[in-house]
């Protein structure tokens, strides 16, 4: 019970800096303590693997993107490492609104009986194990067996979000012209465009 | 006397409207991209509470779903960011404002 408390306050706390923070760099480092701290809370709900999950593609893949873009964005140019400064003119607005949507939410859940107890993991099963629930074991039982489709989805999904990046961010060359230099003329004629869209 | 499901939810409950607060007050695209990852890992977090709760691993299944969801945002958003930037050089979002959001 204590850990479940100690876990949530530092979670509230790190989600608070990233969104608060004036650089995007130390809301970075905040989002980094969030996920260190949620998958700290994963391992306290038995789910093993989801907890490695979480530090491996959040914190090792997503938040050095992150990183890389602010790296690749701000050399050079001064505004974007400190980012825009000033309180738009929809904050407060925004609070309150957000806070009533919350406060309805908080409503609905104190509203729905939710006092099922949740066992804190006393002791984590041998890890491969597929008779332990939340080990590495019984997930892959189930991502290969039961819910082969998500997994496939999953796989499609990654490879719209590969295609996709390449389309929006992979030509830094400038503008090609059309029909400019012959040849590009005579390949552009007997072929069908691919991608239709402009860069 | 444990902690009870409803705990965790209204913790998710509190990060997924932290999360929403940064998307509609922050200007900066990175931050609202990263308030976005919140959102998405309070809904995580939830789902992962409840497949404890009632001892059923189906919600680990779609909490791997999420997170690719939320990788492939990423990556698109950031790449948006990129082509944006490098189009009009400007980061604020309310400036952006090509199709006259």
């Amino acid at each position: 019970m204590i850990p479940f408390y100690v876990l949530a306050v530092l979670l509230i706390a790190s989600a608070v800096f990233t969104v608060t923070q004036k650089s995007p760099v130390y809301s970075v480092v905040g989002l980094l303590a969030n996920f260190l701290v949620l998958a700290a809370l994963y391992f306290t709900l038995n789910a093993e693997f989801l907890g490695i999950i979480q530090i491996v593609v959040y914190s090792g893949a997503i938040l050095m993107l992150f990183v890389f873009v602010i790296a690749l964005l701000s050399s050079g140019i001064g505004p974007f490492a400190e980012g825009p400064n000033r309180m738009p003119r929809v904050a407060i607005p925004a609070i309150v609104t957000t806070a009533i949507a919350f406060g309805f939410l908080a409503f609905g859940i104190s509203h729905v009986p939710l006092g099922v107890p949740v066992p804190h993991a006393t002791t984590i099963g041998p890890v491969g194990n597929a008779n332990v629930f939340g080990s590495v074991g019984d997930f892959g039982v189930a991502l290969f067996t039961v819910q082969l489709l998500p997994f496939e989805v999953t796989a499609f999904i990654l490879m719209v979000a590969v295609i996709g990046v390449v389309l929006l961010a992979g030509d830094a060359a400038p503008q090609r012209t059309h029909g400019s230099h012959p040849k590009s003329r005579l390949k552009s004629a007997d072929r069908e465009p691919i991608v239709k869209a402009g860069r | 006397m444990s902690v009870e499901l409803t705990n965790y939810v209204t913790l998710s409950a509190v990060m997924f409207f932290i999360g929403v607060a940064g998307v509609i007050v922050r200007r900066n695209p990175l931050i609202v991209l990263m308030a976005i990852e919140l959102m998405f890992n309070a809904a995580n977090l939830a789902l992962v509470a409840f497949s404890r709760a009632w001892v059923n691993n189906a919600g680990h299944i779609f909490v791997f779903l999420v997170v690719t969801v939320a990788a492939a945002e990423a990556a698109i958003g950031l790449a948006i960011v990129v082509a944006v930037f490098r189009r009009a050089k400007n980061v604020d979002l309310d400036e952006v404002a090509g199709m006259h959001g």
